[in-house]
């Protein structure tokens, strides 16, 4: 069974997405979107994986999150207020899809059999990260700074880009 | 003790919510959202089954680098956004017609 602790965490994480859906004004979905994303890392420290978590909280909830406050704010309010509602009938196929989803896993998971699995077999793994990361994986690692700076250089082409007219 | 059946639980709720949200929201925004929510989806379950089933730190090791390309992502779909909102004065992706192949 789960402890108080997980529980806890796990209402953070499922209800700070729902609310990054279904809230009203989209600055509120975006701070409880912050919220599912702080209790992922919180989930990764009962993990036992504490660089992850703190990497999670340091890149998602420090700089993405804020990113798109941001956006939010940038764009005008009156244009998020009138956020067509979907019609009802996507709607239900929508929840009935996440149900199935929701379900399907929930019924693989259960029948598996690591399911009653409960001791972590790791340590948190700083060493173990770093070696793997600095040896087998430095490839992947320039290949992945690469794509950050395209990235950038991306973001930045495109928002500085003169205002042009477009026919719509 | 948690097992890992509690976590790969809490991954699944979290991928049929970013599921649900893919299919019926239209703003770019919330779409964006729904992606986050996705990919946090399945990195909790890569390092659930990592931490559980494994005894050295691969899990992790790919976490951080799907992380990383996640940020990428945010900024790129994220400076779209701006400039899509900047030509067309709206973020609901039906409308965004001259973005269609």
């Amino acid at each position: 069974m789960a402890d108080a602790i997980f529980l806890a965490m796990m209402v953070v994480t499922v209800g700070g997405a729902i609310v990054a859906l279904e809230a009203e004004e989209i600055v509120y979905g975006a701070i409880g979107l912050a919220v599912s994303l702080f209790g992922v890392a919180a989930l990764f420290f009962l993990l036992n994986a504490p660089y992850v978590g703190v990497f999670q909280i340091t890149v998602y909830v420090g700089a993405v999150a804020v990113l798109i406050l941001f956006t939010v704010m940038l764009v005008k309010e009156e244009k998020w207020k009138k956020e067509v509602a979907s019609r009802s009938a996507t709607k239900l196929l929508g929840i009935l899809l996440g149900i199935v989803v929701v379900f399907a896993f929930a019924l693989a998971v259960i029948g598996s059999n690591f399911s009653g699995e409960t001791t972590l077999n790791n340590p948190s793994g700083f060493l173990q990260i770093g070696q793997l990361i600095s040896t087998s994986y430095a490839p992947v690692l320039l290949v992945l700074a690469l794509v950050l700076a395209a990235s950038v250089v991306g973001a930045l082409t495109l928002s500085s880009q003169e205002k042009q007219e477009v026919g719509n | 003790m948690n097992s890992l059946s509690d976590f790969v639980l809490v991954s699944a709720m979290l991928f049929g919510i970013g599921i649900y949200g893919l299919v019926t929201k239209k703003n770019a925004l919330r779409l964006l959202f729904a992606v986050e929510i996705i990919i946090n989806a399945a990195n909790i379950n890569f390092v659930a089954f990592s931490q559980f089933l494994q005894t050295n730190a691969l899990g992790q090791t790919f976490v951080l680098f799907s992380i990383a390309l996640a940020a990428a992502e945010t900024a790129v779909i994220l400076s779209i956004v701006v400039v899509a909102y900047r030509l067309h004065k709206d973020v609901d992706v039906s409308e965004l017609k001259s973005l269609r192949g």
